[in-house]
């Protein structure tokens, strides 16, 4: 077994563990139940607590996120391959940016509800999910600048600040003002440069000579007279120790990073930010302070390790939201190394499995996991055929929906046991047109002849026939199982004498009777169903020859077969004398 | 002109404009929603703000929620009337309760259909129900709608069309329609607002039929509209030769008929459909000028064709509803997208 990479954190389940209980567990799809348990019977009832670990999903504001994102994640999956590659990673980095304004949308309104709740714990809950979107949005940012749209040297501490800036703004709006005040962005003449009118190498030569100059002014003391002055131009020289003077106005080691990175190495190149990174952030904690997990994960992204970022953001949330969707973004910009894992599916599968997985034990967002699975090529199918029996039907329109997923993607299996299920319930209830409109749907024939023995049984009980707007229409449907067949012929039998229309009435039957689909037990019935017809003037002997012929093959009770003897010859000689007849 | 999307949290699966009085010609600005599939389920009301457009004629008001209230199990239809009651157990099996699929207000007069086969009649001002029709279907009703004041027409799932008459003392529909061929499920139903024997159908295999239930047995026009079920079809109430439909597939359709003077078969043009049309004998005694667009006839005058209203592809669109030039549909990816300016 692998060693675990952090401890983990007990969690406390409220009002366990009093009167010496036991507690015994097991694992359901996406929760734990804990029960109460005891060797020896006691008073009192147990009770059974359901643990679960993912407490977002059942957020109404971030339930818009998974929603949202859902729409994003199937275009992105529809993006054709054969588009050239410049072309695509714009486009890749649009839904990037589609991704963030989902989550900012959701951090804002997140963030009114905390300004506004009236309970101290509900505001603290929002002022927390706050929090932690915005670390997963800085995240993301931060990811977008360096992996997705890969920005080279000279633009890409550009990138840099924009994205410091971004985040600045978020938590410290007077700060902000502040630094505007100091923020070199000012200096129009600096930033002439890299709107790229010139090279990175024109700029970084005259970038020299400007920090030079400014390093000279400094060494004689020209600023000597103005302290302010002077500190200014030490942070524009990108002199160390005075920016970390300004740490209240930094909050964060990044910000100090790309400060810092401003003044001394404005053309910094990819493969050289970590080694800033690791030092910024060295010098801006200081010895005692330990480096959180939001910052380990910022350093593993500056040092490009793409796995690290991914495996620490994974352990830190507790939701495979996160996750699941940059893994993706990352995989079809071709970044993840193919990195298999010991299950056979590789990183993007794993986390897209995981999170769809976590939707699908969701009461309502179950309908999104549909999707995920689907752009799963090795293991989507197979869990959706797992999960999609387990999801509860409590009205036929839900059924319908479930059934529609199944049929879409060919699983016959798991069609024919949801049929099964609702017609079986439907029988249940007495709703005998709706199981047989289930087995239809199934095309179940089993449970088809089924519901026809039920018809057949309710007729000889009663005598007469039920659910007539059933029967009388079965159309092609009577097709699906020879007892269907037999139980609609029957009752158009039963029709056709009705309307007095007996030599058709007799074919049919006779028709019943040789094609061999009758139920045995009922082969008493039918005999002594043709027992009037044979009283009737119009049956010919060819039909009288055929019925006596099929009586004889049956072994009956006396009485019956006496009178049923009777009728025949009485027939057969009415039949013989009438043909015989010539009318003069 | 795009509709603009509101996601409430909650999948929805009905919605339903506020009716607006009538000759005001006002755009219809409230709309309720109601919640399907959550461990507590919503009706919600809805406003679109303002009516008044900007300088540039933009509508960028997004839905803002009135107020809400609870409802046990999914919300399976809405009705907007004046009065508000409860029957419990109105549907029910012997030991259980049944779903209530669909209900059908013309004030005060209200139907209402259920799995349990039984189609009801309530007035909105009593507490005992007026009505019960036991056992009128075997299998379940999935909708239905008033044809006259005491007449509705039901739809179930071995796809007939039963006539009721409240009229008349017995049990039994007053006439059954259905296709020949395979009883496909019908999902939902729809008369034209104008001649009450034409009629419009969605069922499981998205197929929408218009049929005239004066005559015969079978409908005029058969339509492919959809690749799933088609659960709500709508005329629009004052320009009936625009039809609406929305499935599961996650289409909402908005269909447009152009007539010629005389009587002209119903065409399909280029969209993916086909028509079956019947021959349509011109009935007697009609005025030539009154007769509908959707029945068929011989030449090819008319033309049918259908746009997509959402802009792309989204989960099932499980209602809509249209008033003046106003669409609202709800999907179970939880939004609600409002469409102002329909070209109607």
């Amino acid at each position: 077994m692998e060693e675990v990479d952090v401890e983990p954190s007990p969690m406390l389940i409220p009002s366990t563990g009093f009167h010496q209980r036991h507690l015994g567990f097991e694992w359901g799809p996406g929760d734990l139940l804990v029960y109460e348990t005891n060797y020896k019977l006691s008073a009192g009832s147990p009770l059974v607590h359901v643990v679960r670990k993912d407490e977002d999903i059942c957020s109404p504001i971030l339930r818009k996120l998974f929603n949202e994102s859902h729409l994003i994640f199937v275009g992105l999956q529809k993006i054709k391959e054969d588009v050239p590659s410049k072309n695509k990673k714009s486009q890749f980095v649009s839904i990037s940016k589609n991704y963030r304004s989902v989550i900012r949308a959701c951090m804002e309104e997140l963030q009114q509800n905390a300004v506004s709740a009236q309970d101290g714990s509900l505001a603290s809950q929002y002022g927390d999910q706050v929090s932690i979107l915005l670390a997963i949005e800085l995240i993301w940012n931060l990811c977008e600048v360096l992996f997705i749209d890969a920005a080279p040297a000279g633009s890409l501490l550009l990138h840099l600040l924009d994205w410091v800036r971004l985040h600045k703004s978020d938590v410290d709006a007077r700060a902000r003002e502040v630094l505007q005040s100091e923020s070199p962005a000012q200096h129009q003449s600096y930033w002439d440069v890299p709107t790229g009118t010139q090279t990175l190498t024109e700029f970084d030569v005259k970038w020299r000579h400007w920090h030079e100059e400014c390093d000279r002014c400094l060494q004689d003391n020209t600023f000597a007279s103005n302290r302010h002055l002077e500190t200014i131009v030490k942070i524009l020289v990108g002199d160390e120790d005075t920016i970390l003077e300004q740490k209240e106005l930094l909050s964060t080691w990044y910000h100090f990073l790309v400060t810092r990175l401003l003044f001394t190495h404005p053309t910094i190149k990819p493969p050289d930010l970590h080694y800033y990174a690791q030092s910024s952030m060295n010098m801006f904690l200081g010895p005692r302070a330990p480096p959180e997990p939001l910052d380990i994960i910022l350093l593993s992204a500056f040092e490009f390790d793409l796995h690290q970022v991914i495996k620490d953001c994974s352990i830190a949330l507790n939701n495979w939201w996160f996750v699941a969707h940059l893994t993706d973004l990352l995989d079809h910009c071709k970044l993840l190394q193919s990195h298999n894992l010991h299950f056979g599916s590789n990183l993007r599968e794993f986390l897209v499995l995981e999170y769809a997985s976590g939707l699908f034990t969701h009461h309502s967002l179950w309908q999104l996991a549909v999707d995920y699975f689907d752009h799963c090529p090795e293991f989507g199918r197979v869990y959706l055929e797992l999960q999609i029996e387990r999801i509860p039907l409590d009205t036929e329109r839900k059924a319908i929906k479930v059934l529609r997923i199944c049929e879409d993607r060919q699983m016959s299996e798991q069609v024919r046991s949801i049929c099964k299920i609702m017609a079986k319930r439907a029988l249940r209830n007495n709703r005998l047109g709706s199981a047989l409109s289930w087995s239809i749907r199934a095309k179940d024939a089993a449970f088809a002849t089924l519901i026809s023995e039920r018809f057949l049984q309710d007729y000889c009980n009663k005598g007469s026939f039920t659910d007539l707007d059933l029967l009388d229409n079965l159309g092609p449907a009577m097709l699906l199982s020879d007892r269907l067949t037999f139980l609609g012929k029957y009752r158009e039998f039963h029709r056709l004498y009705g309307e007095n229309r007996f030599s058709e009435a007799a074919k049919l039957l006779l028709s019943l009777m040789t094609a061999k689909i009758a139920p045995r037990g009922l082969w008493m019935t039918l005999l002594t169903d043709a027992l009037p017809l044979l009283e009737q003037k119009e049956v010919k002997t060819r039909t009288t020859h055929a019925l006596h012929s099929h009586f004889t093959d049956e072994d009956i009770e006396s009485t019956k077969t006496e009178l049923l003897r009777l009728a025949l010859a009485r027939n057969l000689a009415m039949a013989i004398v009438k043909e015989g007849t010539i009318e003069t | 002109m795009d509709p603009t999307a509101k996601y409430i949290s909650q999948k929805i699966s009905r919605t339903r404009w506020r009716p607006v009085p009538a000759g005001l010609l006002q755009q219809p600005e409230v709309f309720a929603a109601g919640s399907w599939d959550n461990e507590s389920n919503r009706v919600s009301i809805w406003s679109l703000g303002d009516n008044d457009s900007d300088t540039d004629g933009e509508f960028d008001e997004e839905p803002r929620l009135l107020c809400d209230s609870e409802h046990d199990g999914d919300v399976m239809d809405l009705q907007a009337l004046s009065l508000a009651h409860v029957w419990e157990r109105a549907h029910r099996y012997s030991c259980d309760n049944a779903p209530c699929t669909a209900v059908v207000c013309r004030s005060p007069e209200l139907v209402s259909v259920g799995e349990d086969g039984r189609v009801i009649l309530y007035k909105a001002d009593q507490t005992e129900v007026v009505r019960v029709i036991e056992n009128a279907d075997s299998s379940t009703i999935h909708a239905v709608t008033f044809l006259r004041t005491t007449e509705v027409l039901t739809v179930n799932s071995i796809g007939q069309l039963k006539m009721w008459d409240f009229r008349q003392q017995s049990d039994s529909p007053a006439q059954i329609l259905s296709l020949t061929g395979d009883r496909v499920p019908l999902h939902c139903v729809d008369k034209h607002p104008n001649q009450q024997h034409i009629v419009a159908t969605g069922g499981q295999d998205g197929m929408l039929c218009i049929w005239d239930v004066r005559q015969g047995n079978t409908p005029f026009s058969l339509i492919e509209a959809h690749s799933a079920e088609m659960w709500e079809v709508h005329f629009h109430p004052s320009n009936p030769n625009h039809l609406f439909t929305c499935s599961e597939d996650g289409s909402l359709l908005h269909w447009e008929t152009t007539s010629g003077s005389d009587m002209s078969t119903l065409l399909q043009r280029g969209w993916n459909s086909r028509v079956v049309s019947h021959s349509g004998v011109p009935l007697a005694g009609e005025d030539d000028s009154v007769v509908s667009s959707w029945l068929a006839g011989d030449s090819s005058k008319n033309r049918l064709e259908a746009t997509h209203m959402l802009p792309s592809q989204t989960l099932s669109v499980n209602s809509l509803d249209v008033l003046e030039q106003c669409l609202v549909c709800g999907t179970d990816g939880e939004a609600v997208y409002v469409h102002r300016q329909l070209p109607v």
